[in-house]
């Protein structure tokens, strides 16, 4: 079987094909996915408490991101954060218990999906209130470990928070090593971006002298390769908002989709999972199977383990 | 020494002593030094830790934040406390969160600066005491800036706590002197506690009545004790503690009478007050005479033009008559 970089045309879609990607890029990727398959599984059978939100259609920015992403790195996750801990860590048993308020869980059960704090790494679930932290890691980091950076994942919907400017402001002034990554999945909970942002990521970005890239393509290689040398200059002190257009497949958090038939089947489309299905069969089978098998396993065994134990320490 | 110039030495010697202690505000760098010039000399020092920020309070308080989740000390200035309100974020869902929402206590060395309160003709938004807005969030200690407090050893106090505080410091102090100079009255320190007690040969066992307040309200305080003393024979004992919260009632106890009283410079509702006047209940109730009574500024905003803002601010003679009116009861 041939395998090619250069991504072929899809007869039937008129779009580039997905090159072939790594084994390991391939496993995560499937790991992440049927990650939050299972969770969304298990609130249905109401064997979760609270909320989550899933990252399904979006599996492919944390994947892209990681080879460009060292342990010296600080990363800022957010609410949508399962993927981007995957991506880090590859630690399904912890997350997950983390989640369920299982022995073993990252955080003591106390954070859940959206808190969670392990090496430097830190998510939280109020939009908009890492970037401000960021830009104060970022400042230790040019200090204190010249190269490193500090990475933010936020959405298109996140850029209402006056929170975003500030930082933005400060990175580009202090020239800090901050990239922000934006997962613009074209809605922000029910609102669609088109009637919560007037302008564009990009044009915000520019009013601060910020670098912006644009990322279309849902192929981690192509991604990789475009963003290599930017990932390179905010290292340097040169901050990044790197967007990426992508797809939110499943609800917002639970059950609570409200889009369009339209907007639902357009994601669909554009989900990486059957579009690589399609374009690398064989490569696809040979993990899907396994990594459907690995979360299974992961739910069964964390589900058996008893409540995770905390005394409050403030 | 002025309190100013305390609170300045405790900045150089902050950065001085500890080399990851960062300072940042707005306008902090010399030769301007800051908007109450807390900050002089520090940035010519030490160029480097001494930051000067955009006019950001939400983005510098999570600057320090961030500062302090990668190990370092940092000191944050509010211009003005009232412009604390927009740090309100970072402070309560962030950094004060923090501490402990991760399963784990997270230590964060952190301060946040706020040059308080009234009696300066700044009007409204610019001479608040929002300590009370603050009060009651787990992760987040609350202190005061006080003339009997060493300000070197409050900031390590706090730096020891290893979670973010708050440091409200009455700007009406800062040109006043530290400790106090009135013979009629003598002050001893109880672990954190100020103790100012009448300077009599033979003190009273008790004093007729008990006045708890916060640095910035002490020296109204002793202004009416002095009159009570001196017009009408009545003796009063200040007790100043230097954090506010979580307060330490069980080492305000040994001090208190059967006539307890605390007065904050905050308006009506709401107040530290109120927290206190519950503690010392829960604690003392049996040996009180009545309820503890709060002194306060009025329920308003405050006012600009002089003569209107002392009719709303804690006032000396607002002391000094809630306790006659305490004793008469
Ligand atoms: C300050 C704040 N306001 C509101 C919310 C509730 N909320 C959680 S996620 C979300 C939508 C965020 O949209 P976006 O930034 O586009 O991210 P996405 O969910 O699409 O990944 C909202 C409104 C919040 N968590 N924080
Ligand atoms: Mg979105």
């Amino acid at each position: 079987m041939t395998e090619t970089l250069v991504p072929a045309l899809d007869p039937a879609t008129g779009r580039p094909g997905l090159s072939r990607l790594s084994d390991d890029d391939l496993e995560l990727l499937l790991l992440i996915r049927h990650f939050e398959l299972k969770l969304l599984q298990l609130y249905g059978r109401g064997e979760l408490n609270g909320t989550t939100h899933t990252c399904l259609g979006q599996e492919y920015v944390p994947v892209a991101l990681r080879t460009l992403l060292g342990p010296a790195d600080f990363v800022f996750s957010n609410h949508r954060g399962h993927g981007h801990y995957l991506a880090r860590f590859g630690d399904a048993h912890g997350l997950l218990a983390e989640i369920m308020g299982r022995e073993g869980a990252v955080c003591g059960g106390v954070g859940g999906s959206q808190h969670i704090h392990r090496d430097r790494y830190l998510s939280t679930g109020v939009q908009g209130e890492s970037l401000p932290v960021a830009a104060g890691v970022a400042l230790h980091l040019r200090r204190t470990d010249p190269g490193a950076l500090a990475c933010v994942y936020i959405g298109d919907g996140t850029w209402g928070e006056g929170a975003v400017y500030e930082a933005l402001n400060l990175a580009a002034l202090w020239r800090l090593p901050l990239l922000v990554v934006v997962e613009n999945n074209g809605i922000a909970q029910s609102t669609p971006t088109a009637a919560q942002m007037a302008g564009t990521v990009a044009g915000r970005a520019a009013a601060f002298g910020v670098d912006h890239h644009l990322v279309v393509s849902g192929d981690v290689n192509e991604i990789r390769a475009g963003l290599e040398p930017l990932v390179a200059r905010v290292r340097e002190g040169r901050p990044l908002a790197a967007e990426f257009v992508t797809h939110r497949l499943g609800p917002h958090s639970k059950g609570d989709d409200t889009r369009p038939p339209e907007a639902v089947r357009a994601a669909a489309e554009n989900d990486w999972y059957a579009r690589y299905a399609q374009d690398h069969p064989e490569h696809f089978h040979r993990f899907d199977g396994p990594a459907r098998a690995l979360v299974e396993g992961v739910a069964d065994e964390v589900a058996a383990r008893p409540p995770s134990r905390w005394s409050p320490c403030a | 020494m002025r309190v100013a110039e305390n609170l300045n030495a405790a900045l150089h010697g902050l950065l001085d002593d500890d080399p990851t202690a960062y300072v940042l505000g707005e306008d902090v760098l010399d030769p301007y030094g800051g908007a109450f010039k807390i900050t002089k000399g520090l940035s010519t020092r030490f160029p480097d830790r001494v930051i000067t920020t955009p006019i950001s309070e939400g983005a510098l308080t999570g600057v320090a934040a961030g500062l302090a989740l990668t190990g370092n000390t940092a000191v944050a200035e509010i211009m003005f406390g009232d412009f604390a309100a927009l740090a309100f974020d970072q402070l309560c869902n962030f950094a004060a969160k923090s501490v402990s929402m991760y399963g784990s206590r997270l230590p964060l060395r952190m301060i946040v600066r706020c040059p308080t309160g009234g009696g300066r003709g700044y009007g409204p938004t610019h001479s608040q005491s929002l300590q009370k807005h603050f009060i009651g969030m787990p992760g987040l200690a609350l202190y005061e800036m006080s003339p009997f407090h060493d300000n070197r050893e409050v900031f390590a106090a706090m730096v020891e706590r290893g979670e973010p505080c708050l440091f409200f410091e009455d700007k009406i102090l800062y040109t006043r002197p530290m400790g106090q100079a009135d013979p009629l009255f003598t002050v001893r320190r109880d672990g954190e506690l100020a103790v100012v007690d009448p300077a009599l040969p033979e003190p009273a066992a008790r004093p007729d009545c008990v006045i708890v307040a916060p640095g910035g309200t002490a020296h109204r305080a002793l202004g009416a004790m002095r009159s009570l003393l001196l017009e009408e024979e009545i003796s009063c004992r200040l007790l100043v503690p230097s954090r506010l919260y979580p307060l330490e009632v069980g080492a305000l106890l040994p001090y208190l009478g059967e006539v307890v009283l605390v007065a904050e410079e905050s308006t009506a509702g709401g107040t530290w007050g109120g927290e206190v006047a519950h503690l010392v209940h829960q604690r003392a109730w049996d040996r009180l005479r009545g309820p503890v009574r709060l002194v306060h500024s009025a329920a308003s905003v405050i006012p600009t033009a002089a003569h209107l803002e002392r009719e709303v601010l804690i006032t000396e003679s607002a002391i000094h008559r809630a306790v006659r009116e305490a004793l008469r009861d």
